[in-house]
Parts: structure tokens; sequence; C-alpha cells
């Protein structure tokens, strides 16, 4: 393997940079807006929505943490579409239309998922499958019964170690 | 100066791990005592080493010494001291410093505290440990060294460090969570003596017991700590996002509990030995891992370092030469002669065997889900990119843990060898009903709504109370006064009952926080207030105020606690000089049973402020449960048998001539 | 020798992870992916600005899109690197004559998009006004600049986010184009 380590030719660092220009500011900035609710039902979707969508532009933030502009335009989006009336299902559809699976932060359940829902659950059972078997062969090893003839030996073998 | 001593200490660092690694290992194998014995200096002399390199580069901070060209990326004329300290490692090549420097420290504890180990062992042990010394000290000098200078144009002021990292957190976070990572390379070390020597037996599991405790204890503070750090520095009020970064360090910690729960049973037992030295590796390879995502920028994250592929390839090379190499020893030397101990169905070590289960598929299913995206994308191509977070995590994670928790209660009564269904019947037969009645009264009565995940959480939490509280009851019942039995109790066994109970402290402050919490976001003009239970929260107005290198909007908000004044708490909003960024600090009034949290947004013009007023319900226990737990585990390597070197010695005898001898398997003192 | 081969899976394990680790390293962790490439056009009806007059009576929709190659660029005045790939946008627009340049000015205030184009030329043949972002939001689009490549059936082929200059336009747009023609 060739382990030289070249530094970040000038293009990619200035390529880099302009991405990174419009991304949301470096701040420690959690969002708060005043998105009033009259109904707490309500108020309680927008926060699990803002929580479970990822905004868009950001290094891992949902849209409640993410002081970016398209995560307040996005906030505000699921604000209008509640009041509208739309399911929780109806605004993640709509966005997953748009953004992609990415901006979802619960994973479709698909054949692409499949193993990442039930590979644990799968992995658990046959870990309880395994013991199950271990118990029961182990069951069958039991050295309690030792002959008369066997006890002596015992007796003898641990005064002859000592 | 200062800067090149730092970095000529390095290199010695480096040149006396090398030795550390070939002499000991060559004395082990030609025999030799003198070499053998080499490891001890070695390992001191690379830890003083360390330091002074660690000394310069706090001094090149301390001084503001800009010409390094690390500590003017990270620190600044006017950043307050006690961070210009910890600014060492708020960046890439100081936190490498730092990791070295807790690894030489781990090397050097070791060669101090081990007067009962055999010699061949100890040079084993340290070689190993050396050699991951090399790797790293390589990776240092190489292409991450924080003594880099520029000594032409040397820039007049530091670019700051990053505002969210100027904080009490960094001043403890890393320090204990790289304490307890790094830790987990002693287990490792010893896994691979023990299968470089074909020495793997109780003597062993009881040598790597106290080690494991300790890291583990470390790690559980540092995972801790950075928690609690998020909470009241990022202004969201949330304490754990299952961020890539969050979660490398939470997977040593799950393998890491499997280990000592492991090692339990092979010291005991002396049975299940292949699958110890197994999570002993697996346990230090996700340290591994751990470094490596942080740094590589191959998972998206708030938390890592200014991303580098290229360090990602140096470390991704020194994992498989480590990793590699030793599932490769562990695929041809680990024992497979099944251990002849026998055990029932519902013995103590089948329930430790369902505990290590749930925690392996904890551990796999973190690391699916963190390592997922990048499976999905390489099958499915990079449109079509999934993102996995919180949803996912709390679905597979949270039932798993209630699982661990039900089985903790009987576990606690477990005996060894055999343990009658009857047995256990009858001592859980209670206090699963007062477990059951309690979780669902209580909180219908504090809360009058019903909340099916509180009502398990408490009744779990109750459940491992109760178990931990009878267990000590049945073990002092017959003795002379009640007193005298508890000091009867080994500290091991204090140290496990209190790390269970701490469990059950952290079961109800994560279920109790994240179901009964209310959080709001009002607009405030001064005057305005807001009511949340018994607690009206009256907002002031804000003022300007000016820090040593920011300049901050302060709110004022007066707590009124059933109308009478309780508290003021002050939210801020900050903008850093160097750095223009804007930064919220929180406004918490901490308490054992609730905090209240105040963050401040944006202001609307009209001298009203957005504000953010959160209630959190035992949000404290989270941590305190993880200090217990913590607590716990350092009680359980005091504990004397860890201790006399002589016993050990004799022990060591008898334990593995009684393993060879399965009939005549005598109960090994504990 | 059953027992053995067990042993190995650990490390047939690591080795996979290894593996999947150095495929990560080769990519973007940062880049977005569109979800929109291949689909249809978002459907839309807003108002268009022209440079020449003062009143705004233009409406632009989705089907005027149709029946040609066209370039949506995303913009805005506050947006820095916008302001960098502009000139390298007038010079592709003038050189480029089969497709057709359609700016959509994002969340962005009117009168300075006007005084910038009037200052710096426009690369445009009409510009969507989107001033709520809604449009953005229907493309998927997370920032500025953006841009999208739409064939002749208003189909949406290629999205490209950043600055645009010479250099991108051969290696990443020139073969979309030559493709979809």
């Amino acid at each position: 393997m060739n382990l030289s380590f070249p530094v970040l030719s000038k293009m990619r660092k200035l390529l880099f940079f302009f991405l990174l220009s419009f991304v949301c500011f470096l701040s420690a900035n959690a969002a708060i807006e005043v998105y009033q609710f009259d109904d707490e039902t309500q108020q309680q979707r927008f926060n699990a929505l803002s929580d479970q969508l990822r905004c868009p532009m950001c290094l891992n933030s949902n849209l409640s943490g993410s002081d970016a502009p398209i995560a307040a335009d996005l906030r505000a989006e699921i604000y209008e579409q509640i009041l509208d009336g739309r399911s929780n299902d109806e605004i993640i559809d709509f966005m997953t239309q748009r953004y992609g699976d990415f901006i979802n932060y619960r994973p479709p359940l698909n054949s692409g998922t499949f193993l990442l829902w039930f590979g644990p659950l799968i992995l658990l059972l046959s870990g309880f499958l395994i013991i199950w078997r271990m118990g029961k062969n182990s069951q069958n090893l039991q050295t309690e019964d030792l002959s008369a003839e066997e006890q002596q030996r015992l007796k003898s073998l641990l005064a002859g170690k000592k | 100066m200062i800067p090149e001593l730092g970095n000529f200490s390095l290199i010695l660092a480096f040149c006396l791990a090398c030795l550390m690694v070939v002499i000991p290992m060559a004395g082990v194998i030609t025999n030799n005592q003198l070499w053998m014995s080499l490891c001890r200096p070695l390992s001191s002399g690379i830890w003083v080493f360390m330091i002074l390199s660690f000394g310069c580069l706090a001094y090149a901070f301390l001084n503001d010494d800009f010409s390094v060209n690390y500590v003017a990326n990270n620190s600044n004329s006017l950043l307050p001291g006690r961070y210009k300290f910890a600014a060492v490692w708020g960046g890439h090549e100081g936190s490498l410093l730092l990791w070295v420097l807790m690894l030489a420290s781990w090397s050097y504890a070791v060669s101090l505290f081990s007067k009962g180990l055999p010699q061949d062992i100890l040079a084993r042990v340290l070689s190993v440990m050396g050699i991951i010394l090399v790797g790293f000290l390589l990776f240092m000098l190489l292409t991450s060294n924080p003594f880099e200078r520029t000594l032409l144009n040397t820039p007049l002021d530091g670019g700051d460090l990053n505002p969210l990292l100027q904080d009490f957190g960094l001043i403890v976070h890393p320090p204990f969570l790289y304490m307890g990572y790094v830790g987990f390379s002693v287990a490792f070390a010893f896994a691979i003596a023990a299968l470089l020597s074909g020495r793997l037996d109780a003597a062993w599991a009881r040598w790597t017991r106290p080690w494991t405790n300790a890291a583990w204890s470390f790690l559980s503070i540092g995972i801790a700590l950075g928690s609690w750090w998020a909470y009241y520095e990022l202004g969201w009020g949330g304490w754990w996002f299952w961020d890539p970064v969050e979660n490398v360090a939470f997977m040593p910690w799950l393998a890491g509990t499997a280990l000592i729960h492991s090692l339990a049973v092979t010291e005991k037992r002396g049975i299940f030995k292949s699958w110890t030295v197994l999570l002993a590796i697996a346990a230090f390879s996700l340290s591994l891992l751990g470094a490596f995502i942080v740094r590589s920028g191959v998972l998206t994250s708030v938390h890592s370092f200014a991303v580098d592929p290229e360090r990602g390839m140096v470390l991704l090379t020194i994992m498989l030469l480590v990793i590699g190499s030793s599932l490769l020893l562990y695929a041809v030397r680990a024992p497979v002669v099944k251990g002849i101990a026998s055990y029932t169905l519902t013995s103590r070590e089948v329930f430790l065997l369902i505990n290590n289960i749930i925690l392996v598929v904890a551990t796999a299913a973190v690391l699916l889900g963190t390592l997922y995206p990048l499976i999905h994308e390489a099958i499915y191509g990079e449109a079509n990119r999934v993102s996995i977070g919180k949803p996912y995590f709390d679905t597979i994670f949270v039932p798993l843990m209630g699982l661990l928790a039900f089985a903790l209660g009987f576990g606690t009564f477990s005996r060894w060898k055999k343990t009658s269904v009857d047995y256990l019947k009858k001592q859980t037969g209670k206090i699963l009903i007062a477990s059951v009645a309690l979780g669902i009264i209580i909180p219908l009565v504090v809360t009058s709504e019903f909340n099916i995940s509180a009502i398990i959480a408490v009744i779990l939490a109750f459940w491992i109370v109760f178990a931990v509280l009878k267990d000590i009851v049945d073990k002092t019942t017959n003795k002379k006064s009640f007193l005298q039995g508890l000091k009867a109790l080994s500290l091991s066994y204090w140290g496990m009952q209190v790390a269970h109970f701490g469990m059950a402290v952290i079961i109800l402050g994560v279920c109790l926080t994240s179901h009964y919490s209310v959080e709001r976001d009002v607009r405030l003009a001064p005057g305005d207030s807001e009511i949340i239970g018994d607690y009206e929260f009256i907002f002031e107005g804000a003022s300007l105020e000016q820090g040593p290198n920011y300049q901050a909007d302060r709110a004022e908000i007066r707590v009124l606690r059933n109308g009478e004044d309780y508290i003021t708490l002050q939210p801020e909003k900050r903008l850093y000089f160097a750095t223009r960024v804007v930064q919220t600090e929180a406004g918490i009034d901490v308490g054992l049973f609730r905090d209240l949290f105040t963050a401040l947004g944006d202001e609307r013009g009209d001298g009203s402020w957005v504000v953010r007023i959160h209630y959190k319900p035992f949000v404290l226990w989270i941590w305190l449960g993880a200090i217990l737990m913590a607590f716990g585990g350092v009680l359980a390597i005091t504990d004397k048998r860890y201790r006399s070197s002589k016993v050990v010695v004799q022990n060591e005898s008898t334990a593995t001539s009684a393993n060879n001898n399965s009939k005549a398997k005598l109960a090994v003192e504990s | 020798m059953n027992k053995r081969v067990l042993l190995l899976i650990p490390g047939v394990f690591f080795v996979a992870m290894l593996g999947l680790l150095l495929f990560g390293l080769g990519r973007d962790p940062n880049m977005v992916p569109s979800a929109l490439v291949n689909r249809p056009l978002p459907e839309f009806s807003l108002p268009g600005l022209e440079l020449d007059q003062t009143e705004n009576n233009l409406v632009i929709a989705s089907e005027d899109l149709k029946g040609g190659i066209s370039i949506i660029n995303f913009w805005a005045t506050w947006c820095p690197p916008c302001h960098v790939e502009h000139p390298y946008l007038v010079e592709i627009s003038q050189q480029e004559q089969d497709v057709t340049f359609i700016g959509v000015n994002y969340k962005d205030d009117l009168e300075e998009a006007r005084l910038f184009l009037e200052e710096k030329g426009s690369p445009f043949e009409k510009i969507i006004v989107d001033l709520d972002g809604s449009l953005g939001i229907d493309f998927g689009v997370a920032g500025a600049p953006e841009t999208f490549i739409v064939d002749s059936f208003g189909m949406i082929r290629y999205r490209h986010v950043g600055v645009i200059n010479h250099q991108i336009w051969e290696e990443t747009f020139e073969p979309v184009i030559s493709r979809i023609k």
C-alpha cells in the first residue's frame, strides 16, 4: 500500500470552501421559532416530525436542531401542512418525494433495509437458541454421581496434589 | 525551542516503544529474564517522554506560541487560560497526543501494578501495548504532528478555539473518554498474551478483570460527561442523538460491559474462555473503529474533527494490522476444547450468557445502524442514500435494555452451576408483584395519565432495586448483626450491586425524562410569562454583556415556584469575536427531580424574544446513574483478591492444576 | 475442525467491514442525493422577472419548459458562490445555443436581483421568481447555487450542487446534455 500523504490539492480546497460557504452557520443555535398550535397533539406532532426529519444541508442534524435556512423553510412547511390537516405519513411522503429517503431518520422498511430492521432480532433469537442448546448439553455432563470407587480415586488425587 | 523539545520527546517515545515491542518479546522467545524485565523500565520511559511532550504542547498553548500551527489553529490570545490548556486536545493532532499519552499511562500502570504477574505474561502484555503505541506514534509523527511550526510569517494571533468547545465540558470529557477508550487496550493486550502463551485460564481472567473494570468505569464517566455537555451546551435540551461519533464511543462500552460479565464466568468457572478473549479483542477493536470514524470523515457528524481521508487510510491500515492479526491469532490459537464444567439452564452461567447475548446484539445493532448508510450506498448507489437516526436506534435498543433489566432481576438470585426454577420463583415472586404494582400505580397517581412506556420503565427500575436489596438482605440474615453482615460482603459484591442499582437509576432517568418532559418555544415580551406546572417563568428582558472574547445578549428570566420567587435564570446568546460564531448558552436550574431549562432564540424587534423553556423531570438521574455504575466498577477493582500478590502466585498454581482436573474442580476462592 | 472454522467468522466479518470502510473513504459523505433525477419536473406556475420592464405580468409555468433542453439554475444575490459562478454562466449560455438557461431567483429581493442582472448581464432566457422558497422545496433544493438539467420531455436528468465553471460544465454537464439530445 502506498502510504504517501500529499496535502489536499489547492483546487479541492477551493471547491470545498465554496461548497461550505452556502452551508448552515457553524453555530450552536438550536433553532427556536414560535410555531403556535392551539391543539397540544398538533404541537407534539410538529415536534416529533421536526425531530424525525433530517436537515438536508447540515452535518447530521434534524430539523429541530438546525439553524440552516432550508431547515427553517421545511419547518414552516411542516407547520402549514399540519394546519392543513395532512397526516404524519403524508407530510413525510411529501418530504421524501423531494429529498429522498435521506431526509427521513427513520429508514423505510423494504427489501433493502430488511437486514437492518430484522437483523438484531434474528441475532437475538439465534443467541438464545445457542444458549438453550449449550444449557441442555451441559446438563448431560453432570458429574455429581461418582461411584464409590471414583470417590476414592478423587480423594487420593487430592491428597497427592497437596 | 520548547516545541522542538516536544517533538523530540515524541520521537524518543517512539523509539522506546519500538524497543518495547521487540526486546521483551525476544526475551519471551529466548527465555531471557533480563530482556523480559526490560519491559518495565521501557514503559516508564515512554510515559515520561509522553508527559514531557504533552507538557511542551501545553506550554506552547499557555504562552500563546502561534508559531506552532496547531496552537494558531486552536487558540487565541483572548482565550481564557483554562481553555488554552484544554485546547491542547481540542483538535485532531493534540487529541491524538492525548490518546497516546493515555496509552502510555495505561502501559505504565500495568507495569506498576502487576507484581504478581509472571514475567513472561507481563512481557507479552507490554509488548502488545507497545505495538499499538508504535502505530499511533508513527501516525502522529508522519501525518498529524502537533508541533509543526510556521517560523516565517508567524500569525499574530490564533484562529480561536471553536466556541462550542470553550466550556468546562472540554476540560473533562475527552480525558475521561480517552482513558476509557484506550484502557480497553489493556484487556486486549492480556487477551493476546493469553493466546500467544497458550495460558488461558481462570488466573488470566482474574488478572484481566481489574483493568477491564477500570477502563469501563472511565468510559462510563466519559460518555456521561459527553451527554451532559451536549445537554447544557447545545441548547435543544437533548442528551443523546445516536450520532455516529456518540455511537462509536458507546459500542466499546457495550462490548466492555459484556466483557466484564464474561470475565466473571471465566474466572469463577474457567469456561467461555474463547468467547471472553474474543470480547476483549472486540472491545478494543471498536475503540479503534471509533478513532477511525471520528477522524476520517466517512460518516457525517457534527462532532467529528476536520476530516481527512488520508488520515482515514492510515487508521484503516493500523486497524488491519492490529485487529487482523489478532483475529488470525484467535482463529489459530483459541482453545476449542469445550470447558467441561456443567451448568443447568437457570444457573448463573446461563444468566450471564443471556447478559452477553443481549449486549452483543445491542452492540451489533448500533454498529449496523451506524454503518448501514455505507452498506446501502454500496449496494444501491449514492442516489439512494438513507439516513438512520433516533427512530431506528430507539426502536431496537430500548427493548433490548428492557429485556436485560428483566433478566437482571432473576440473574441476581441465580447461583453458579445449578439453580432450580422453583428457587428462583420463590426468590422473585413477591418482588415481581410489588414492582408491577408500584410501576402501574405510581405513574398513574403522580401524572394522572397512562403511559405504557413509563410504566414499564418504573416496573423494571423497581424490579432491579428490589432484587438488589433482597439479595443484600438474604446474604446478611444469618450473621450476628446486620452491620456485621454488610461488612462481610466483599467489595466485589458491593461493586456489582451498586452498578446494577445505577442501571435502575439510568432507566428511570432516561424513560421519565423522555416521556414527561414539557417543551415550550414561546415569544415573550418583557413582563410576559409562561407557566409550566408549579413554575412561572417571567421574562424580564435582555441586556448586552461583554465577555472575555465574546459579546452576549443576556436574558433575565425570573422563576416563581408556587407564586414565590425561586431563582433567576440567565440564558445567553454569544457572538465570539475571533470566529464570528453565534452560540447559545442555556440557563439551567439543576434539581434532583427536575431540571428547568431555558434558552434564548431570536430577537423579534419590539423587545420581545423567542425563548425556549423546558421542564425536564429526572434528567439528572441519567448521569447520576452513570456515576453510580462507574463507582460500582471502581469498588469491584478494590476487592482484596486483586491486591495481594502472594496469594495470586499460590492460587495461580492451584487454579491451573484445578482446571486440568475437572472432576476435582474446587471452588477457587473468591 | 468444525470449531476452528467457526473461529474464523469474526475475522471474515472484520475484513468485510474493513472493505466497507475503504469504500466509504472513497465517497463524499456530505453530498445530498437528488430524489428527482429521472422524474418529471415539479409542476408550477410562478411569476417571472423581466429586466426591461418595471411591471411584472409575466407568468412562467412548468409546461413552458418542455420542448427543449433547459438548465435551471437556482441563484440569489445573497449567495456569494452565485456571484462567483455568474460570469461563467453568462459565457456558457452564450456558447451553448441549443440549451435554454432558466434562472430561479431563490428567496431574494427582486430589486436587488434586477440590479444585479442589469449590471452583470444575464445568462437567463427566463427568470422565475421563487420568493418563499416553495419551488426550491419542490425541487429538493437545500441552498444556492444548485443547477438542474431538464430534457425536452420535462424530465429532470441531473442535479449539480455548487458553483459551475468551465471545467465542471465540460466534465459533468456536457456528457449528460449530449446523451439526452
